[in-house]
């Protein structure tokens, strides 16, 4: 009897481990948590070119991050990107003539969506888009490369 | 039951082959009830087999065997499983499961097939072990019990299900001579207090001739001999002299098969 | 020559086959096993899982470890070392914690399961269950097998976590990389996703090693030298099955 309670007892604390391990990874080691407890109202932006951002970038401000990329496609209308992202309630008096610009956090890091702010007295809320003018596109490295050197080779037609 | 004829089990023209060796040709025994049965024979003969086919471990490729007017061989699933309860049996080296306690070993079969109450199991489990004379051991784990100790275990679980038919692989190898001595009393006390039959598997001349009551040779795929111990020692047949009275050359050969020696010797037959 | 090359292939066939039948009867008995004889399969979980958890642990603090410091020598050529609980966290939970759990599982339980269940086999003491009309696949088999799909996410996931734990100490604590930054890069790294596809691959091992487990062990041949064949063939086995499967899951699901 003895011997079966000894049994049952190490096998509940295994079971317990096992699961709170597997609550820990799900929860702790991915940022989906983020922003799921908490409010936030949905943004779009349109840009010419997205470069590598993906879903769940985040969204920063100054270099906080206020939000998370929920969505990136094309849009077959207007023949630009679409990205979705949220922001959290909380930052709810951001101008609605800010500029969205694509950063790269370090120099092979990964994408991440800047925002910088306007001086409009209306502020963006649920819905809101930012539109081109005000969107500045990931720099591309090839596309970086290839305007020098074609610059560079109609420099030497020249001469 | 069937108490119209005295057969209990009856198995005729048996044909049975593993791998490519036919190990029965036409084996017609007949074991009455009520009786201890020995089943003799030299090593190899396919004795433990026989007990397989019995229980239907094993099926055979032709013939019947019929125990107690059920057909073996037309057994499904559930009713074999219902059939193998009417037997109990007593493996070559008990066959106790290690990870259970000897009380727990016993306790087995009735935990498995019965919602009987703690209590209650106790209560039987503890009368077996009587029984065998090992009530005090109830509580050791089979790895230290001693090789007769085991058999003896085995056997009250064997009885714990009270089957009609004991069934015993080669029960005195191995053993010493009080051993031996213990378990032949309790087959005989078995048999005859319970009222139930017997199957004694062995190639023991002298504990069968105290035991059985009728027995059988199998040699060579079939019967050789059969009857009582005292008929089957006084016999003129070969083979069953020779192995009644332990000769090492007969018509069971000394050699096995082999090309023959002087040219082996000699390499002639290499090429 | 291609005459033996062709009874081998058939055998290896037939092999493979009769396995899938023998998975086949295992899943087909599970339902009554977990609904009326749980406590088998607990008892099972105890011997499987709980068992190995020192070894799992003592492992995944060591690997974990490891990959902090390989993680931190090679990021800080980049000047990228807060990337390390990143490359930490993504190795443990899509690889090394799936496989390396899968690989001692299949040392420290697996072999235990096939020698358990050739001794049985080999003392008769599954024929003496068969005569007592008790059936070894659901009383012998069919609890080890649960027992071990049910252990091997979990021990899966706790090897995950010390070795997160492991990568911790070794960065943060001896190397000095800010906790914050090591954290919040994991966190930025790791997708839902990742730790999906390690449980999934942690789970499809569990089956495999316990099944080849308990198939090695039930098939061998009952003498002492056949149960010492099958518990090495249980680990070589399930060593290549599991990196193959690893190969076919990751390749599937990028």
């Amino acid at each position: 009897m003895q011997q079966t309670r000894a049994v049952e007892f190490g096998t509940g604390l295994f079971v317990l481990l096992g699961l709170a391990a597997l609550f820990f990874l799900t929860t702790q080691t991915t940022g989906n948590n983020a922003f799921s407890s908490g409010e936030t109202y949905e943004v779009q932006a349109y840009f010419e070119n997205v470069g590598s951002l993906k879903n769940r970038a985040p969204v920063s401000m100054s270099g906080v991050t206020i939000g998370r990329v929920t969505a990136v496609e094309f849009d077959p209308v207007s023949l630009e990107a679409r990205v979705t992202f949220v922001i959290e309630q909380k930052y709810d008096q951001i101008p609605d003539d800010t500029d969205a610009a694509i950063l790269t956090s370090g120099l092979l890091g990964s994408q991440y969506i800047g925002l910088q702010a306007g001086g409009s007295e209306t502020y963006l809320e649920d819905g809101s888009e930012i539109d081109l003018p005000f969107t500045q596109s990931a720099i591309v490295l090839e596309n970086l490369i290839s305007k020098y050197l074609f610059s560079a080779g109609g420099e030497d037609d020249d001469e | 039951m069937n108490d119209a004829t005295d057969n209990l089990i009856e198995i005729r023209d048996l044909d049975y082959t593993r791998g490519r060796r036919q190990i029965f040709r036409g084996l017609n025994i007949t074991i009455k009830r009520g009786q201890i049965t020995a089943i003799m024979g030299p090593s190899g003969t396919g004795k433990t087999t026989l007990l397989s086919l019995i229980t239907r471990q094993l099926r055979p490729d032709r013939g019947s065997i019929v125990v107690d007017g059920i057909d073996v061989s037309a057994l499904n699933q559930k009713e074999l499983y219902r059939f193998r309860r009417r037997f109990g049996m007593l493996f070559q080296n008990g066959a106790l499961l290690t990870d259970l306690s000897v009380f727990e070993n016993v306790a087995f079969p009735l935990r498995e097939h019965t919602k009987l109450p703690n209590r209650l199991i106790r209560h039987i489990v503890l009368t077996k072990l009587h029984a065998v004379g090992l009530r005090g051991a109830a509580d050791m784990m089979p790895s230290e019990l001693s090789g007769g100790m085991a058999r003896r275990i085995a056997l009250a679980r064997a009885m714990v299900m009270d089957p009609d038919i004991l069934i015993y692989d080669e029960p005195f190898v191995g053993l010493d001579p009080i051993s031996m001595g213990v378990i032949v009393r309790l087959v005989r006390q078995m048999n005859d207090a319970l009222g139930i039959s017997s199957i004694l598997v062995s190639h023991d001349v002298q504990e069968i001739a105290a035991v059985a009551d009728c027995s059988y040779l199998i040699a060579d795929g079939k019967v050789a001999a059969s009857g009582s111990p005292d008929e089957l020692s006084n016999t003129s047949s070969e083979v069953v002299k020779q192995f009644m009275h332990g000769m090492a050359d007969g018509p069971v050969a000394f050699h096995y098969a082999a090309p023959n020696y002087a040219e082996q010797l000699l390499g002639r037959d290499v090429e | 020559m291609f005459r033996e090359l062709y009874y081998t292939f058939v055998e290896f066939l037939r092999t493979f086959g009769a396995l899938q039948l023998f998975f086949l009867r295992l899943l087909s008995h599970s339902p009554y096993i977990i609904v009326r004889r749980f406590g088998l399969v607990v008892h099972q979980v105890h011997n499987a899982g709980a068992l190995s958890l020192v070894i799992i642990m003592v492992c995944g603090l060591f690997v974990g470890g490891v990959l902090g410091l390989q993680g931190y020598s090679n990021l800080s050529k980049f000047n990228a070392e807060d990337a390390v609980g990143a490359v930490a966290a993504l190795g443990l939970i899509k690889e090394l914690g799936p496989v390396i759990t899968a690989l001692l599982f299949s040392g420290r339980a697996g072999t235990a399961l096939a020698s358990e269940i050739g001794l049985m086999k080999a003392t008769d003491q599954l024929s003496a269950m068969e005569m007592m009309a008790i059936s070894p696949m659901q009383r012998v088999l069919v609890p080890r097998f649960l027992g071990g799909v049910i252990s091997m996410p979990l021990l899966a996931a706790v090897f995950t976590v010390v070795g997160l734990f492991g990568a911790h100490l070794v960065g943060v604590t001896l190397l000095g990389v800010d906790a914050g930054a090591f954290w919040a890069q994991m966190q930025n790294a790791v997708e839902p996703g990742d730790v999906y596809e390690g449980i999934i691959k942690s789970t499809v091992f569990g089956v495999v090693a316990s099944l080849l487990a308990v198939w090695e062990g039930y098939n061998a041949i009952p003498t002492a030298e056949g149960v010492g064949r099958a518990t090495t063939r249980t680990v070589v086995i399930t060593a290549i099955s599991i990196l193959i499967l690893d190969f076919m899951i990751t390749a599937i699901s990028i």
